[in-house]
This record gives structure tokens, C-alpha cells and sequence, in this order.
């Protein structure tokens, strides 16, 4: 991976969507936190008519974070699992999301989802919420406060460490990343005929 | 005389400790991956695990935003009588532990019927095993939803033997793995009943990092599944690399003459558990 690319958004939605899979990114700007129950909601109100706020051109981070704490406004922030994200993604897109970021794999449908709308998938780490928390600058609830951890909270990002894991074009890091470190085993330990 | 209170006092504890602070036996683990692991993305994001924890544990604050279920499992000795109000003192220790520590509340009241999260992060997931003689040892383990998703459990035919066995968990972590925050360790428990399996699994998770199965055959096996998981390119972070897991620890059991039950409970990067003894 390359040295990362400072993005800041708004200003730089358009950029974002054209960034090659594997790019590394420190994305700053403001960004929406949306869990699965989150999603529930989102959808639903999006075919109500009424979206909590406009998506076009916005960043959804899956993500739940801990309690504000040691002088920061949340404690601990981190991905949440994508896939399970999965199902209402291409809808999201079609309403104008520009990218997601979560952690791991995720389904050809999102792939094709981020081809057709021109949008990306962004991936960090997962486990380094304290660290990433530091990359937090503002956090507020902007609705469905009654979800608790998964309410959609609106935050202001500083250098969070991301990488593109799906472009515009549909390719996707994990797999090409995973390619290069892949290595065959010599066949297992011949064991004979197992005691039955 | 053991009391209910001095057994939720020791989970109130283990859970603020671990919800902040990196096992040591995760952590060396991690330093000596950082210096084995060939991948430079790979080695990126294990010197970003081992700050991590650095800063939890200087700001004391989570480790990870997902702070788990809260899994309890005290091992009681036989001739204590803790008293009634064991359970409820104990999901009284979690609420408050988790209203203290600033952790997140990640419960709901029902899987199926009501997904309203309970807000307190109660009902704690207890077991109660009893052992000869007196005192306590509290084992708590706070589990993340994304690498307990990644789990599974199988009733393979024992005609698979190990090779089946191992190509489960290897396939496993394949499907799952870059979901479930590398580098990983892997529970396994093989044998038992439907029901016990996965909690052997979820146990094999509480021996140190870098101890090897007593049995050296077992030991000889965790080896290979090993080897088979770092070969499948995953790497830290699902970055791409050799580590993608740390450790496979294995438990095995006696079980029916049909059966042969496999369960890999995986582990995440910021695996998080404590244990207290009481005298």
C-alpha cells in the first residue's frame, strides 16, 4: 500500500469515489455512524419520505462507539462487521452514499452496487477503537436516540486511517491483498485409516 | 465463607480491567508477530494494535467500542454456599462495571421478539461449575459480537477424523476471518455433546497464549491447524500477510461412539478476558 492520501469531505466526495482499490486514506470530515438497527430505521424512513438527513454524497461509518472519556467525545471507536451491512447497501447508494467504511469482506452485490453508483468501500481495523478514537473530533446524536449505541451520531473525523477495500470499479483489496500472501501446504500428515 | 458479594465484586473488577487493558500473553504475542510477520501492511496494523493498547491503557478506556457480552464463569468451590442472590449480584456487578467504565451496552432483551437493548448490558451469560474444596476462581470474558459471528459448530461424522476437523476450522477462518479483526485466536473444542462443544471451544480461549495442549498429540495438531491458518494469506487486519492467527488452542473431551462435535470459537485482536481468584 502507498503512502496515504489526505482527504477531507466534502470538499473531496468526488475524489473519494475515484480512489483506486488498496489506496491508503486519512479521511477527515463529517461522517454518520450507522449500526444494523440503525439501518432498520434508516430505510424505513427513507421510503416514509423522511430521512432523517439528506445522504447524497455522504460517508456512513458502521460503527458504535463507546461513551465520551478521556477528554474526547467518544471513548472508543471502531468498524463494525460490513456484511451485515450487506442487504441495504445498494439501496443507500442509489440514494446518493458515496462510501461506507467498515471492516471485512462483503458481498458481490455491494461490489456491484459501488460499480453502478460510482461509490467505495472503505475498510480500517477493527480492534484499535482507543486508537482511532484519537482521530475523532466531534460526536452528536443526530437521531434515533432510543437505539442507545446505535443511534445515528454525526462525526467530525481528523485523519481517521482508512484504506479503499472496494472501488468504483469493483475491486476488491481483501481479495488482492489476500492473493499476494496465499501459499500452498505440502499435502496434510498421512494418517492411515482413522480408528473407527 | 465466600459471599455472593465478594464473587460480584471479583467480576466488577475482571471487567474493568479487561475491557481496558491487552492480555500480556496477547500482547507478547503480538511483539513477536511484529517481528516475524514479512507483510508490510500487515506489520503496519500490528504495531497500531500494540499503541492501542498503550493508549487504552494509559487513558483507561476500551480497548475496542464492541465491550461484548459478558460472559461470567465462576468456578466455585464445592464446599461454599455463596447464597441466593448469587445471580442477580452478579448482573448488578455488570451493570455497574459497564456504567462505571464508560463501556458500551450491547445487550437486547430478545433475539427474536425484542430487540430493544436492555440498556445496562445485563443478563450477564453465567456458568457455575463446581470443584473440590473452598474458594473461588472468577473467569470473565468480555466476547465481541464481530468474531462470535464468525464462530461455528458443526456435528461432523467421525469418518472425517482430524483432517475433518482441522479443514473446518481452516475453512472457517477462510469465510470469516477478515470479519473477525486478525490476528486471531482460535478456540477449538472437539468433542462433547451439541450443547457443551461450543463452551470448550469458548474456554480453550482463557489458556495463555503460547502454552501448547498438555497432550503432545493435541499439541501436535494445534500446530498444523495453525501452519494450514497462516497459509490462507489473510494477514493482520485482513490486510494481507502471514499472522493471521496467533494461536490455535484446542480442547478436547470424551463423547458418543456416532459423533464427532467441532466448535472454533474465534478470538479477536483486542481478545479480552480476566481472571480472579478468591481464597
Amino acid at each position: 500500500m502507498s503512502d496515504p492520501v489526505r482527504i477531507t469531505i466534502p470538499g473531496d466526495t468526488a475524489m473519494l469515489r475515484g480512489l483506486p482499490a488498496g489506496t491508503a486514506v486519512l479521511l477527515s470530515g463529517p461522517v454518520y455512524t450507522a449500526r444494523d438497527a440503525t439501518h432498520v430505521r434508516l430505510v424505513t424512513d427513507i421510503e416514509a419520505g423522511t430521512p432523517p438527513l439528506d445522504l447524497r454524497e455522504q460517508v456512513l461509518f458502521y460503527a458504535g462507539p463507546t461513551p465520551a472519556a478521556a477528554g474526547r467525545p467518544v471513548g472508543s471507536v471502531g468498524p463494525t462487521t460490513a456484511s451485515r451491512m450487506d442487504a441495504w447497501t445498494p439501496q443507500l447508494h442509489a440514494a446518493g452514499v458515496a462510501a461506507t467504511i467498515g471492516k471485512g469482506v462483503r458481498s458481490a452485490a455491494v461490489r456491484e452496487a459501488c460499480v453502478a453508483d460510482h461509490a467505495v468501500y472503505l475498510a480500517t481495523v477493527g480492534g484499535i477503537a482507543a486508537l482511532l478514537a484519537t482521530c475523532v473530533r466531534t460526536a452528536e446524536t443526530v437521531a434515533y436516540a432510543d437505539l442507545g449505541a446505535e443511534a445515528l451520531v454525526r462525526m467530525e473525523l481528523d485523519d481517521l486511517p482508512v484504506w479503499v477495500a472496494i472501488d468504483a470499479a469493483g475491486v476488491d483489496w481483501y481479495e488482492q491483498a489476500r492473493a499476494k500472501w496465499v501459499r500452498e501446504l505440502p499435502p496434510s500428515p498421512d494418517r492411515g485409516v482413522e480408528p473407527r | 465463607m465466600l459471599t455472593s458479594g465478594a464473587i460480584a465484586g471479583a467480576v466488577r473488577s475482571a471487567i474493568a480491567e479487561a475491557a481496558t487493558t491487552l492480555r500480556a500473553d496477547v500482547y507478547r504475542a503480538m511483539e513477536r508477530a511484529w517481528v516475524e510477520e514479512p507483510s508490510p501492511s500487515g506489520r503496519d496494523v500490528l504495531s497500531r494494535i500494540l499503541e492501542n493498547a498503550r493508549i487504552a491503557g494509559r487513558d483507561r478506556v476500551p480497548l475496542c467500542q464492541d465491550t461484548g457480552t459478558t460472559w461470567v464463569w465462576v468456578e466455585l468451590g464445592a464446599e461454599e454456599c455463596p447464597g441466593s442472590d448469587l445471580l442477580a449480584a452478579i448482573d448488578d456487578a455488570v451493570a455497574q462495571a459497564y456504567r462505571e467504565g464508560g463501556l458500551r451496552m450491547s445487550v437486547l432483551r430478545d433475539a427474536l421478539v425484542d430487540r430493544a437493548n436492555t440498556g445496562d448490558n445485563t443478563p450477564a451469560f453465567l456458568d457455575v461449575t463446581l470443584r473440590p474444596g473452598t474458594g473461588a476462581t472468577v473467569h470473565v470474558m468480555l466476547k465481541g459480537g464481530g468474531s462470535d459471528n464468525a464462530s461455528a459448530l458443526g456435528m461432523l461424522e467421525p469418518a472425517a477424523g482430524m483432517e475433518g476437523v482441522k479443514r473446518f476450522v481452516v475453512d472457517r477462518v477462510s469465510a470469516k476471518g477478515s470479519c473477525a479483526c486478525p490476528p486471531l485466536v482460535l478456540g477449538v473444542g472437539v468433542g462433547g455433546t451439541f450443547d457443551s462443544v461450543g463452551k470448550l471451544a469458548k474456554k480453550a480461549l482463557l489458556r495463555s497464549v503460547g502454552t501448547p495442549a498438555s497432550d503432545p498429540r493435541v499439541a501436535a495438531f494445534e500446530a498444523e491447524v495453525l501452519e494450514a491458518v497462516n497459509a490462507l494469506g489473510i494477514g493482520p487486519g485482513g490486510l494481507g500477510g502471514r499472522t493471521t492467527a496467533l494461536a490455535v488452542h484446542v480442547v478436547t473431551a470424551p463423547c458418543h461412539i456416532a459423533a464427532l462435535p467441532v466448535a472454533v470459537n474465534l478470538g479477536c485482536s483486542a481478545m479480552r478476558s480476566a481472571t480472579v481468584e478468591i481464597a
